[in-house]
Order: C-alpha cells, then structure tokens, then sequence
C-alpha cells in the first residue's frame, strides 16, 4: 500500500464514521454544534495518532495473549493526558466537551485502529493511518454538527445566522435528528461510492 | 511445561511494564498540569463574582467568605459577601439546584442589600445541548438576563406554568425552573446571612466588635 493511500484511507473510502461506523455514540452526541465538533474531533485525532504510534513501536514486546490490556492502557493514558491539559489551558473547551473527553477510552476508533492497523504495521504507516483516521473522524464530526447546529440551532460556529433565527428545529439538536442527519450522510456517501 | 511458564512470566512483565510506564507518564502530566487546573477553577469563581457584582471593583473593596447549609439541600452553599469602604455592597452566592433537568447545576448569583438580583453566571452545568443550556446566557440571552433587577421576593421565582413570573426556555421547562430553584436557594442563603446585618447599610457595628 502506498503512502498516500494509507493515509487518505481515513478520509472517505474508509472513514471511520461513514463507512466503518465506529465511534457513533460520541459521534452522535456531540456534533449538536460545530465548535464542540472539531473540539472533539482534534482531541481524538491526537489520542488516535499518538496511540497508533506507540502501540507499534511496542509491537516487539506486546505477546498476543495480552494485546488487547496494552492496547486500553496505552489508549486510557492518553486520554487523561489529553483531559488534564485541556483542563488547565483551555478550561472553556473542556468545558464544553465535558463527559466526552474521558469517553475517548471507550471510542472503537481508537482500539480497532490499533487492532485493525497499527497491530501489524510498521510505526510511520501507523502515524499516517492515525492522521487519516483522525481528519477523517473530525471531517466526519463537523459535516453532521454543519447541519444540525445550522437547522437546529440557526448558528454555525456559535454565530447566529439572522435569516435563519425563529425558525429552528430543534429535533436536529437532540438525539433524533443525531440519527436522521447521521443517516442521510451514510446513505449519501454509499451512493458516491458506488459510482 | 517449562515453555509455557516463560510465556506466562513474558506477558506479566510486559503488562507490568507498560503500566509502569503509563502511571509515570500520568504521573507527570497530573503535576504539571494541578497547578493551571486549580488556577483556572479559581480564576473561573473570581470573574463569575465580578460580573454578578457589577459596580463592586474588588480593588477597593474586599470579599469575605462564609458558608451556608440549607436543610434540604446536602451541600452547603458559599457566601461571597463584597464590602465596599466598610459598607456592604452585595453578596455573590454560589448556589445549586439538585432538580436539573441532568440532576444538578451549579450557578452564581448576585445580589444587593435589598434582595435584588443583580446578575447570574452558570458555573458548571450538564444540560441538554441546544435546549437546556439555553440558561446560560451566552447560548441565549433572554433567559438569565430576565432575573437582572428583579427585587426577590416579590418577584415571582417560578415559571409562568406555574404562575410565576419566569418567562420559560421553550422545550425545557424542568431547567428554567431548575435556574429559578437555585435561585431561591441562594436567596435563602442570603437571607440568613442579611439578619447577621440587621439595618443593612451600617454594617460595621456588627462586623468589627472584637
């Protein structure tokens, strides 16, 4: 596989979100809007990149048996590393994202990209995979918060959209609307695929 | 026989190994990062109490801390009380409510000696995105700017579905009337600390008998 390829797989031919539909449940909650989307987005993509680099470069001395134990050490270590310096320096995004952050430990992103590739590849594709995987995951977060908080909420990016205020609906920012938007996009992307 | 018991010892060592690591690495960042984290939570509590105190400038002035237990409540709450040349100028409550839509919320409140409201800061809250954390006014205005200078208790603390006074966020009733359930809490607070000064605008020969 070549380079490139490994590290545009993420962005769409297998975008962990649309088309491996990992990751849905903090996928789901917080793309209510754009700002929480690419906070969280960021923050994953840096546990994904960082966890895929040193889960290979530990690959000589993981024994099969236990693979799984290191890989959600590895992956729990840092997330609360992500959580803590959030907290300190950008208390208002931690803020915002709240529960979600400490939620990255349980992401299937990030344990079935170390399970499905870092695993077994060398540690510069494993880096690569993990930006792809992480854009991926961010591009993927802010398509679905473009178009809840734009309809839900009539902002994007926290700024109101005056030709829109008095006309939300407010489904597309609660669970529901999660899934209807959620739902369009993967049936949209099947079809672009297919061609 | 003898094979297996060596793979045994490798995974244990690795494991250990790995999660030695991994708790120094936490270790370090967890030091590095206390002091920002206490600061930025400090930081966060002295800037709620000066935009709920407008007019107190904390140069001139100072702030004494007391703490109130109500007796429905679990958790006491805090009493910022703001002196101005040996005048009180207003109180800043840090209260909660345990009725949130997500159980609880945590917000700061603050009043004037005569019981007006003279502005409200969400401190920490879980709320529904789009809909409950409406009562943070950076999300939407109208909601907590409703309180400012209203004068409690004659004020009506609930929401106009109950006949009160409270204009409702639309689609989350249970946090407005949570944000007013705080409220009170706080007024009642600030209640019990207002009878300590009794005539409310010679405060010193309460405060400073030795």
């Amino acid at each position: 596989m070549s380079k490139l390829k490994v590290l545009t797989n993420g962005f769409l031919k297998e975008n962990p979100v649309f088309v491996l539909v990992l990751g849905t449940c903090p996928t789901l909650a917080v793309t209510t809007s754009a700002n929480n989307a690419v906070g969280m987005g960021l923050a994953a993509a840096f546990v994904i990149i960082m966890s895929n680099v040193i889960i290979s470069l530990l690959r000589p001395v993981t024994p099969n048996e236990v693979r799984i134990p290191i890989y959600i050490v590895v992956i729990a270590t840092f997330v609360s590393i992500v959580d803590y310096v959030l907290q300190a320096y950008v208390p208002a995004l931690a803020e915002s994202l709240g529960i979600f952050i400490p939620l990255i430990v349980v992401n299937c992103i990030v344990l079935g990209r170390a399970e499905a590739f870092a695993g077994k590849n060398n540690v510069f594709d494993s880096f690569l995979d993990g930006v792809g995987m992480g854009i991926g995951f961010t591009l993927a977060l802010l398509i679905i918060s473009t178009v809840r908080e734009i309809i839900g909420n009539a902002s994007y990016f926290g700024h109101p959209i005056k030709a829109l205020v008095g006309n939300e609906m407010l489904i597309f920012v609660l669970a529901p609307g999660a899934f209807i938007v959620f739902g369009f996009i993967i049936a949209l992307v099947r079809a672009l695929q297919k061609k | 026989m003898a094979k297996k018991e060596t793979s045994f010892l490798k995974l244990v060592l690795s494991l250990t190994l790995i999660t030695v690591v991994a708790a120094a690495a936490l270790a370090a960042v967890y030091t590095v990062t206390k002091e920002p984290i206490a600061q930025s939570i400090i930081d966060k509590k002295n800037k709620a109490i000066q935009l709920v105190l407008p007019g107190f400038d904390s140069k001139k002035g100072t702030i004494e801390e007391q703490k109130v237990l109500l007796k429905d409540l679990p958790d006491s709450l805090t009493l910022y009380i703001a002196k101005m040349d040996n005048k009180l100028f207003g109180m800043a409550v840090e209260t909660y409510t345990k009725k949130a839509f997500s159980g609880r919320f945590d917000i700061m409140v603050g009043f004037d000696t005569q019981g007006k409201i003279l502005g409200s800061e969400v401190l920490k809250a879980n709320e529904t995105p789009g809909l409950g954390d409406k009562i943070d006014k950076k999300k939407n205005p109208k909601f907590a700017l409703q309180f400012n200078g209203k004068v409690l208790p004659d004020f009506k603390l609930k929401v106009k579905r109950d006949k009160g006074d409270v204009d409702a966020i639309t689609a989350a009733t249970i946090s407005s009337r949570a944000y007013c359930n705080a409220i009170e809490n706080a007024f009642e607070a600030y209640k019990m600390v207002m009878t300590q000064y009794n005539t409310p605008n010679s405060i010193d020969s309460t405060q400073t008998t030795k």
